[in-house]
């Protein structure tokens, strides 16, 4: 954590999106990571302060972060500067898998297209994507939308569907980008409680299929104790990591069951004297 | 069976995975918005009575005015007078003549319009200087008949067909690239996030998500583009009346205004009318149903 590479914002583009490692090789762990950031700081206003601050992490491949924090730690910022919607204004960040993938709390389906029509676009649109053949991307689409047992729902707009079953819709548009990496913001706060229990059994058999990496941002720390191999809580203003957790649990896990309710217990407590420090 | 029931209670590790899948079917069949439509005889009937109904309660009242005498029948024919107009235009093709004629130039008028209207939408929306610049001016424009072009039209272009054109081109290009510009100005901030996430450039973007999203608004301003395109045709017809333009509906009205042949001056108001009735009827209205359906927007 100690380690900050402050870099010049005007000059290079501070997302590598190259396969193999860093340039500047950092020591590395030996299952080599997904995402990499290093001292990374974000300041949009000076006068206010950064919002993100040295805040360095490392996610496995394979593995789920679920990151935690109260309102103004940067969360979504985070997400967006790991997507390359945005630079950190000090700081490096590497994927050496290319460009992630990213998942809003709202689906964010284009409401023109059908539900395949969407995951189709994202094939479209990848990168390095040849021009294929029209069949070829129905048929891809198609083996999205039945990984997220959506098969018999393609031909549906997003007006036609649940809020759980477009936020399936946008799981598959995210997962046929085809990024090592997905982020994920807050995916399923708008959701009912059944739907969200149903939807983090979904995401676990999709990862346990597929292997995906995933930084999951949250705000709901059962959900973060559910669902991650490790958990982070960020600080607020500016947004910093304050504490790690290793999750010991064992897959899979219930939202309602004794260990992960201890486990959520100590982290609410944690997080609740992070807000209190904000208290004039 | 008890035992199955037993192993079901003791079992507190998450359900098995096609039990899952059954509930998750179940949220979808219950939480899936549904929708309700009557049967097609009533909805056809919804759509076409009410202003069947409204024409003829119109026609009576026109009916009554003349009956009460408050205007000379040479100032206010009678609805049937006009109906027997009407017929004679059409037996003699003369209407028919002036309906293709105006079409034809409306229709050639209104696709260089859509094509320029379109291109200039883009750049407003593209280049913010240009936008400052020339914007206010395009909005400007919208608001000043475009009759009022007709005397230089003439000028520029003598009477032919491309000053009607002209005429027609600064009446409808405005409507159709501000409709364009606040389509894309409204679509959600959010879709812009997503193009890039999935790797769209600039022009997959404008492509893909850009000109779909503003699909809705730029509608409405072909439509408003379409209505000042066929008032400007009228008004140029009306005005640059010449045997080198060939018939229109415009010159129709101007014939029966010199022959001072009052149910013909109404009949030709009839069928430019009808005209702007039909073309909203068979292709806005349809094309507007069919992407408030589509996208679950609200509309009557």
């Amino acid at each position: 954590m100690s380690l900050t590479t402050t870099i010049d914002p005007s000059a290079e583009p501070v997302l590598v999106p190259t396969s193999g490692a860093a340039p500047g090789s950092v020591a590395t762990s030996p299952a080599s990571p997904a995402v990499t950031l290093r001292g990374v700081t974000k300041t949009f206003d000076p006068a206010q302060g950064p919002v993100i601050e040295d805040l360095s992490l490392e996610v496995a491949k394979g593995e789920l972060v679920a990151v935690l924090g109260a309102s103004g730690c940067g969360k979504s910022t985070l997400l967006g500067l790991v997507a390359g919607l945005d630079r950190p204004t000090s700081g490096q960040i590497v994927t050496p898998g290319g460009r992630p993938a990213l998942m809003f709390q709202d689906a964010s389906l284009f409401p023109w297209l059908t539900a395949r029509g969407n995951v189709e676009l994202a094939l479209r649109l990848r990168r390095g994507e040849a021009r294929r053949n029209r069949n070829d991307r129905r048929a891809e689409a198609d083996r999205w939308l039945d990984l997220v047992r959506l098969g018999l729902h393609a031909d549906k707009r997003p007006h036609e569907m649940s809020g759980g079953m477009r936020q399936r819709v946008a799981l598959a548009r995210a997962l046929a980008q085809g990024a090592d990496l997905l982020l994920m913001d807050e995916p399923f706060a708008a959701l009912d409680a059944i739907t969200r229990d149903v939807l983090h059994e979904e995401l676990g058999r999709i990862r346990a299929e597929t292997g995906l990496t995933v930084l999951f941002v949250t705000h709901n720390v059962r959900e973060a104790v559910r669902l991650g191999d490790r958990v982070v809580l960020l600080a607020s203003r500016p947004g910093r990591i304050v504490r790690e957790w290793t999750v010991p649990i064992p897959h899979p896990r219930r939202i309602e069951s004794p260990a992960v309710g201890a486990l959520a217990v100590e982290i609410t407590e944690q997080l609740r004297q992070e807000i209190r420090r904000h208290a004039r | 069976m008890p035992a199955d029931l037993a192993d079901r209670t003791a079992d507190a590790t998450p359900a098995p995975i096609d039990e899952t899948e059954a509930l998750e079917a179940g949220l979808d069949v219950l939480d899936a918005p549904t929708r309700t439509t009557g049967p097609r005889a009533r909805r056809v009937l919804a759509r076409v009575a009410p202003p069947v109904i409204a024409a003829a309660v119109l026609l009576l009242a026109w009916q009554v005015l003349v009956s009460s005498g408050l205007k000379p029948s040479y100032a206010l024919p009678s609805p049937s007078a006009v109906w027997a107009s009407l017929v004679e235009q059409l037996q003699s093709n003369a209407a028919q003549r002036s309906i293709v004629g105006s079409l034809r130039r409306a229709a050639v008028g209104f696709t260089i319009s859509i094509i320029l209207g379109t291109l200039l939408g883009i750049v407003l929306s593209r280049f913010r200087l240009i936008r400052r610049g020339i914007g206010p001016l395009v909005t400007g424009m919208q608001s000043l008949p475009s009759v009022a072009w007709v005397p230089a039209a003439i000028l520029w272009f003598g009477l032919t067909d491309a000053a009607v054109y002209a005429v027609v081109l600064l009446g409808s290009v405005p409507s159709i690239a501000n409709g364009l510009l606040a389509g894309i100005d409204h679509a959600p901030p959010s879709y812009r996030r997503v193009a890039r996430v999935l790797g769209a450039g600039t022009l997959a973007e404008l492509r893909w998500v850009t000109l779909p999203a503003a699909l809705p608004a730029y509608l409405a301003g072909l439509r408003q583009g379409w209505a000042f395109a066929w008032r400007s045709l009228m008004a140029a017809e009306l005005i640059a009346y010449s045997p080198q333009l060939g018939p229109g509906l415009g010159q129709l009205l101007d014939t029966g205004r010199e022959l001072s042949d009052m149910p013909l001056v109404l009949a030709s108001i009839l069928l430019i009318l009808f005209v702007g009735i039909g073309v909203e009827a068979l292709i806005f209205g349809p094309v507007e149903r069919r992407l408030v359906r589509t996208r679950g927007l609200a509309g009557g």
